[in-house]
């Protein structure tokens, strides 16, 4: 079977930088995928290649989400990257601050529904319905995240950590196959990085939604993925499961320096 | 103190302000979205009024009922203005989206120019009349000092837009897309959201407004030049200003402020200073609150 997210030689120049090298990347269905690197590897620029932030300078970009076929999204519009199923979060938090934490909810909605301005104005039986289960689902989806006591707060009030999952009940809303989470554990007490860590395995049973995640947390990243890329100056230097990993020497010196550098 | 001309001099003032307030919408709203200062857009007010004329004169000639005339120019104006919003926003602003902001500014000002010119050799540099469509109601017969029966259609039909106006942005999918849009582009557009249909749409919103206004300033003043736009579009710039730019209750309250300072400056002082009581009261709302009224000030983190 296709991967559902694939990269092939993916490559990012910004003038003479080259940010992301060469990268070939595969995210299987169902798997929870972590993407690590020291500070400044390309994790984040490869994120914004695959969600149409920017447009890749080389290389190939492919979706197939499942029953669907093998798709390029090289150069897409992000709305549009979004309506084909990829949602992500940011690694400083972009809420809406002035909505509701229902209303976040809801906005990421948007792109699910078909009704259009004159049936908002006229009001019409269907926009009615329409309406009506988009906030039934987004109250499920806050129920599901733990929010709903804060459904009528404005983000802006909530704390932290409550701030950090509205982030990733809000990429949920779009309905997506893959959820790309930037850096989710950033900023969290160990206690809130554990429930992240429920949290994220809850999403993937529930949902069913395949999960791509940059995180520095290491026990976060040891113990939720199924499969690790690590990334060093644009270039991927490992892939494999956490064990292997951990052995690898050539990420142990990307994460430590060299020991002879010393 | 006489109680009647004060009274007076508010309703007036209110009347002003109704009129600054639709086009100041426009104005807020297009920077609440882009960031962008459309110096054009009093030029969509004065293209609203012009085809309302227009179109009036015409339907003039068949002896329809006045009223209806004054609302079927109305719809036309609405429609023909939403469509020059629209068009002049693919054309001027859209290539420019990541161009730097003075860039646009000035697509902006080249064209207001554009559109003034375009009218004056099109129609006429002369002031032409406007016919006079409100009849007279007879219910206000025993206050018609005070209030007119165009000044009550103005202030009625603003108090229905701004009615209208709230409900789409508070409660609609759309509305919902502009706060988002408004608030953080980029993410509203990874969250799906076509921002360039939502910027499309904030241009038709604040051009039908700005032509509402056009209309019924027309109606009230009996004339219109190629030129009224760009002091109706100063004056509600100024107003979106006051109220604090970008927000839209803010450009409503603005624009009462100007129209009640204008109008007490006028009736109490001297009319000679119009435009001086407007401009000084700016400066001492700016001077306290740089950001408007209701404006929120951006504190740069050091």
């Amino acid at each position: 079977m296709a991967p559902i997210l694939e990269t092939k030689n993916l490559t990012m120049d910004f003038g003479g930088l080259r940010a992301v090298d060469n990268i070939n990347f595969q995210v299987n269905e169902g798997e929870i995928v972590a993407l690590i690197g020291p500070n400044g590897a390309g994790k984040t620029t490869f994120f914004n290649c695959i969600t149409g932030v920017y447009k890749p300078t080389g290389g190939d970009i492919y979706i197939a989400p499942e029953g669907e076929k093998t798709e390029r999204i090289n150069g897409l519009k992000p709305n549009v990257v979004t309506e084909k199923g990829l949602a992500r979060t940011f690694q400083n938090i972009r809420l809406f601050q002035n909505m509701t934490v229902l209303e976040n909810v809801m906005i990421g909605r948007h792109c699910r529904l078909s009704a259009g301005l004159l049936g908002a104005i006229f009001r019409t039986k269907a926009t009615v319905a329409e309406e009506k289960k988009v906030v039934d689902d987004s109250y499920e989806i806050l129920e599901e995240i733990g929010l709903t006591d804060y459904a009528n707060e404005f983000a802006k009030n909530l704390p932290y950590g409550a701030q950090r999952r509205l982030e990733i009940a809000r990429a949920m809303a779009t309905d997506p196959f893959l959820l790309l989470l930037d850096e989710p554990a950033a900023g969290m007490n160990p206690q809130e990085t554990k429930e992240l860590d429920e949290m994220i395995l809850h999403i993937r049973k529930n949902n069913k939604i395949s999960i791509l995640l940059i995180e520095h947390d290491m026990s976060l990243v040891m113990s939720v993925s199924e499969k690790i890329f690590v990334v060093d100056y644009g270039k991927l230097i490992a892939e494999g499961t956490p064990d292997e990993i951990k052995k690898n020497p050539e990420v142990i010196k990307a994460y430590l320096g060299d020991e002879t550098d010393a | 103190m006489d109680l009647s001309y004060f009274f007076e001099l508010f309703l007036g003032g209110m009347t002003r302000g109704s009129i600054y307030a639709l086009i100041a919408l426009g104005y807020t709203m297009v920077y609440g979205i882009i960031k962008l200062i459309n110096f054009a857009h009093g030029e969509i007010y004065m293209i609203g009024a012009f085809t309302a004329l227009i179109i009036s004169s015409v339907l003039g000639f068949t002896g329809m009922n006045s009223i209806l005339i004054l609302v079927i120019s109305g719809v036309l104006a609405i429609f023909f203005s939403a469509a020059y919003g629209a068009t002049m926003e693919k054309i001027a602003y859209k290539p420019l989206r990541q161009a730097p902001r003075l860039s646009a500014l000035i697509s902006a000002i080249g064209m207001s120019m554009f559109l003034q010119n375009y009218v004056l050799l099109a129609q006429t540099p002369d002031f032409l009349p406007f016919p006079a469509l409100i009849p007279d109601f007879k219910f206000l017969k025993p206050i018609e000092k005070i209030l007119s029966s165009t000044q009550l259609v103005i202030l009625v039909t603003t108090a229905v837009v701004m009615i209208l106006l709230t409900i789409l942005i508070k409660f609609t999918r759309t509305g919902k897309a502009m706060r988002a849009t408004s608030q953080d582009a980029k993410m509203a557009q990874l969250l799906g959201i076509n921002i360039n249909r939502v910027i499309t749409i904030t241009f038709i919103i604040g051009s039908a407004t700005a032509a509402i206004g056009g209309v019924l300033i027309s109606s009230h003043t009996g004339q219109l030049n190629y030129y009224i736009g760009f002091i109706a579009g100063i004056k509600a710039f100024v107003a979106a200003v006051l109220g604090g730019i970008g927000s839209i209750p803010g450009a409503v309250l603005g624009s009462f402020v100007l129209g009640w300072t204008e109008s007490f400056g006028t009736g109490y002082v001297s009319s000679d200073y119009e435009d001086v009581f407007a401009f000084i009261f700016l400066l001492i709302i700016l001077i306290f609150r740089p950001s408007g009224i209701l404006g929120r000030s951006q504190n740069d983190k050091v």
